[in-house]
């Protein structure tokens, strides 16, 4: 990357409020000191198809390792009611795009069925729900645009009342404190954010048609009408993403700036290049977006990559937990230990990860004002997963090809880097 | 309080009772999962309109419910008839109110702390271990009673 061009210049002057390493890192400087991918990834400055994208503490002032963009949305067919939106989550775990009711200005049009019942849904985290109506909104992200695309609006006040079956997941968060940000962004590599499985049975616990704000049905849903990957509905430069994120200094970073660039082939910013592809299982499979990672002689055949999860989760032994009450779930090692894996896709693909495993506490402990860690790692309940969330991205250009597009070098779903 | 019913709970398997007798909870109807007798297993069956395959171990069983979506919830039994442990894995999450019965007030508690983001949830208090994590389309986790596991059985084999 040519640092001389000003759009370019522009994203170097970004990066000078992050830290000084950082800049380092997208002008090709040198990156031994940097956790993370290690070698030079080169991110591509603003255009039409690249959002920044920036890690910072988030809405709540909280947060780490959490990676956000800002969306503009209109009434459909409207040019001048319109709302940007920041402090919108970036999640390739999940698809289609939400915004907290509280954070809209705008009266978007609500989705219904032929019989005139509202379509809501019950939107499954790991950590809970969230419940509110779909509408229909003009997204505009960067320069890419996508007309009449179904959203679901979190915490609708007209829709208050949350289904029995619902709130039984888990959590509430249909609030901006709860929820964690304004909005997400789900560009993970799905078409749909449910697919199969809620067309099979109503009793899926995510869609439900609503003759009333207080009487709501489960249902199955067509693919066509599931909240979709807004990615999808892009003119052009709609075949997948690209998240691009400088490397981070060991002890961690305020603040991160990077591009998350649409499109992967469609322009002469978005390159396979040598990127090496990691095939996913499909949807309706039982390793849906997911390949095998081998570490310590073990093989984690339901891993991921996940730019929503912020630390690597895997479970290891060998890792002392660190202390706390309650426990954190993160990983206190006496000192930082260096591992080596290898990440191997359904197309036998492979390629070698790198990775470090610092103190967390240590790492908190090291400013309150950091929100980035290439490091960071924790439990996962699974002996045969590999979370591999933002740390991963950390010095990497991680592409997420979406199922049934097409690039020059292979056909989604898959992950490549 | 949630420390209280665990040492309750343990109480019970050891004695291989089938009460919940000084559970910190109203009485309700048999209500199921973790920390509770088998015969609740029927009733999670009936509410997750799950088909149910048993799978006898060394010292538990395992029944496993598939639900419609294809998501599977496993509970593991003892010989003496009290839930230990449930895993689940699959497309959607299970109804965790009812799978992890008592235990539900702890996951949501943890969720409304400061934690991992949306795609990763762990608890481990005394007497109380839930991980969660995964994605849509495969969510994967598991929830147990460390004092509750029989004798010689490995948490590995709890998943």
């Amino acid at each position: 990357m040519n640092c001389v061009k000003s759009a370019a210049a522009a994203v170097c002057q970004a990066l000078v409020i992050g830290t000084s390493i950082a800049i380092l890192v997208a002008c090709g400087g040198k990156s031994s000191t940097l956790s993370g991918g290690g070698s030079t990834n080169p991110i591509a400055p603003a255009a039409s198809n690249v959002a920044a994208a920036v890690v910072n503490a988030g809405p709540s002032g909280n947060d780490v390792n959490t990676l956000f963009t800002s969306v503009t949305i209109c009434v459909p067919g409207s040019t001048t009611s319109c709302q940007t939106i920041d402090d919108i989550e970036i999640d390739t775990g999940s698809s289609g795009l939400r915004v907290l009711a509280s954070a809209l200005s705008l009266s978007l049009p609500t989705v219904t069925d032929t019989n005139g019942n509202n379509l809501l849904e019950c939107t499954q985290f790991v950590d809970g729900v969230s419940w509110g109506p779909i509408a229909t909104a003009d997204l505009t992200v960067a320069g890419e645009t996508a007309a009449s695309l179904p959203i679901q609006v979190i915490g609708d006040t007209t829709f208050s009342s949350v289904p029995a079956d619902c709130s039984s997941i888990g959590t509430v968060e249909d609030t901006v404190s709860s929820f964690g940000a304004n909005g997400i962004l789900g560009i993970g590599v799905f078409t749909q954010d449910c697919g199969v499985a809620c067309t099979i049975a109503p009793a899926n616990g995510v869609y439900y048609a609503c003759s009333s704000p207080t009487e709501c049905t489960a249902i199955t849903l067509a693919l066509t009408s599931q909240v979709p990957n807004p990615a999808t509905y892009f003119a052009t430069d709609n075949n997948g993403v690209i998240i691009e994120l400088p490397g981070v200094a060991t002890t961690g970073a305020a603040t991160v700036t990077g591009s998350i660039v649409f499109g992967v082939d469609t322009e002469t910013n978005n390159a396979s290049g040598k990127a090496t592809v990691i095939t996913v299982g499909g949807d309706g499979t039982s390793d849906a977006g997911n390949f095998t990672t081998n570490f310590n002689s073990a093989s984690y055949d339901a891993s991921f990559f996940d730019a929503g999860s912020n630390g690597l989760y895997f479970n290891d032994s060998s890792l002392s937990e660190c202390p706390g009450t309650p426990p954190s779930g993160y990983y206190c090692p006496a000192g930082t230990e260096n591992f080596a894996a290898t990440v191997v896709g359904l197309n036998n693909a492979s390629a070698n990860v790198n990775f470090s495993v610092a103190n967390a506490d240590t790492l908190f402990n090291g400013g309150a004002s950091l929100t980035a860690f290439a490091n960071l790692a924790g439990t996962f309940p699974q002996d045969d997963s590999f979370d591999w969330g933002l740390p991963f991205f950390f010095g990497r250009n991680v592409y997420f090809v979406f199922e049934g597009k097409s690039t020059s070098v292979g056909t989604g779903p898959y992950n490549a880097f | 309080m949630r420390n209280g019913t665990v040492g309750t709970l343990f109480g019970i398997f050891v004695g291989g009772l089938a009460t919940l007798a000084g559970a910190c909870v109203a009485p309700r109807a048999a209500h199921a999962a973790l920390g509770a007798p088998y015969a609740s297993i029927a009733t999670d069956q009936t509410t997750l309109k799950a088909s149910i395959k048993v799978t006898p171990r060394s010292s538990y069983e395992v029944h496993e419910l598939t639900l419609a979506s294809g998501t599977s919830v496993r509970e593991y039994v003892t010989n003496g008839g009290a839930v230990f442990a449930v895993a689940w894995n699959g497309p959607t999450m299970p109804n965790l109110r009812q799978t992890l019965g008592d235990y539900f007030a702890n996951y949501t508690a943890a969720a409304s702390a400061a934690h991992g983001g949306h795609n990763h949830l762990a608890v481990r208090q005394d007497g109380l271990v839930i991980q969660a994590g995964g994605h849509m389309r495969a969510f994967t986790g598991r929830a147990y009673l460390p004092q509750a596991i029989p004798a010689g059985v490995s948490i590995d084999e709890l998943r």
